[in-house]
């Protein structure tokens, strides 16, 4: 029944990731925890509702099904084809903060690629423990910046992108909630180191988290998300090289 | 007007970006050609702040839910991962301490070695100085 209904409309993905989002944004308002990430909780009300709806993914995604077996595209893909455009966007905070990057920039830039190393470094040492093979290790591989890269330099790499986006957002979260008991733990204090922390550790996520810091941590935390991004591209790709 | 102006201006450095992804043989997604070709333009001031700014932040702020729909093809992609399913989040997991600590003790104690360099700096430069005034003096 909500299979037909969804299968002879255009917008209904667009629709239910809307509502969905709405609802989880209002959520967090409510609760004010930062486990209830607005991107998790839509993603589990609309991963219940797509079982128990019994609703076809590709209608979701892809929209309004043809008769030659294509969709019309204007489902749920709507917003992702945005992520192009909006990476591009990242370039405006990051042109913004230039000026932090001028004043420490041996300590952010070396913080930010001994954080990307010890990244990668860590991801090929535990898939080898694991005994994982070639892909599922590439995919794990950009799991510490931000999705809108990660996605593009997952499917570079040949990993596959929704496992990617998982381990993406198991990392965020992480981070995110996380943040406190790390600094703690390690004695991280500087305002400046937190948020090249946060930004390299856990990519948006940590930002949201550095933004209760404070100013100079947002700020940071922003920066090094492009940054990291940017240099995972060309550490990942190395890293991909290595086979086991 | 203006909003349709932005939105132009943003989609033709995306299209660039994936001309240079198109004719470029390297592995680099085409919006990160598109971020660096955008921060050029602004450096240069070719592009100014507020020629982008208010369709940019609006997009960023979009930004979550244009990943809802790749986290919810999970549920298609369950056979391929559920055997690796511990694997991946305990590499997850193990890996963000990992990289939270080591980028931040690093930055951090960066910036102390730059501080402690520019204090030096100072003590010898206020060194040099008071030497010169006494030789002045005598």
């Amino acid at each position: 029944m909500l299979n037909d209904i969804a299968s002879n409309t255009s917008f209904f993905g667009i629709f239910i990731t809307g509502v969905a989002y709405v609802l989880a944004c209002a959520i967090q308002k409510r609760f004010k925890s930062s486990i209830l990430n607005p991107l998790l909780v839509s993603c589990v009300i609309l991963i219940i509702f797509m079982l128990v709806s019994g609703i076809d993914y590709n209608v979701y995604l892809y929209g309004k099904p043809k008769a030659d077996g294509t969709y019309d595209g204007t489902g749920a893909i709507f917003f992702q084809n945005m992520l192009t455009p909006t990476t591009v966007c990242l370039a405006i905070p990051l042109y913004e903060k230039l000026v932090y990057l001028k004043k420490y920039p041996v300590a952010i830039i070396g913080g930010i690629l001994a954080g990307m190393f010890a990244c990668l470094g860590g991801v090929l040492v535990l898939s080898m423990a694991f005994g994982l093979d070639h892909t599922q290790y590439v995919t794990l591989l950009p799991k510490s910046i931000t999705t809108a890269i990660g996605m593009g330099l997952s499917e570079e790499l040949g990993g596959m992108v929704s496992v990617t986006v998982a381990s993406i957002i198991v990392t965020g979260l992480f981070g995110n909630v996380a943040a406190a008991a790390i600094f703690k733990l390690f004695r991280i204090k500087h305002p400046v180191a937190i948020g090249v922390s946060c930004g390299t550790g856990a990519h948006a996520m940590g930002t949201s988290r550095a933004r209760e810091f404070g100013e100079i941590e947002e700020a940071m935390s922003g920066l090094s998300i492009a940054v990291c991004g940017l240099l995972t591209v060309v550490g990942a790709s190395i890293f991909a090289m290595i086979r086991f | 007007m203006k909003h349709f102006s932005e939105i132009s201006l943003i989609a033709t450095v995306s299209f660039i970006g994936e001309l240079l992804h198109y004719l470029i043989p390297l592995p680099v997604p085409s919006s990160i050609y598109g971020l660096l070709l955008m921060l050029l333009l602004l450096v240069t001031h070719i592009v100014r702040l507020d020629h982008v700014k208010a369709t940019a932040d609006w997009l960023i702020g979009l930004m979550p839910v244009m990943f809802v729909g790749p986290t919810v093809g999970l549920i298609t992609s369950y056979d391929s991962y559920k055997d690796i399913l511990i694997p991946i989040v305990v590499i997850s997991i193990a890996t963000t301490v990992l990289t939270m600590a080591v980028s931040g003790l690093t930055t951090q104690g960066l910036i102390r070695l730059q501080t402690k360099e520019e204090k030096e700096e100072r003590a010898e430069a206020l060194e040099a100085c008071e030497k010169e005034e006494q030789t002045d003096v005598k």
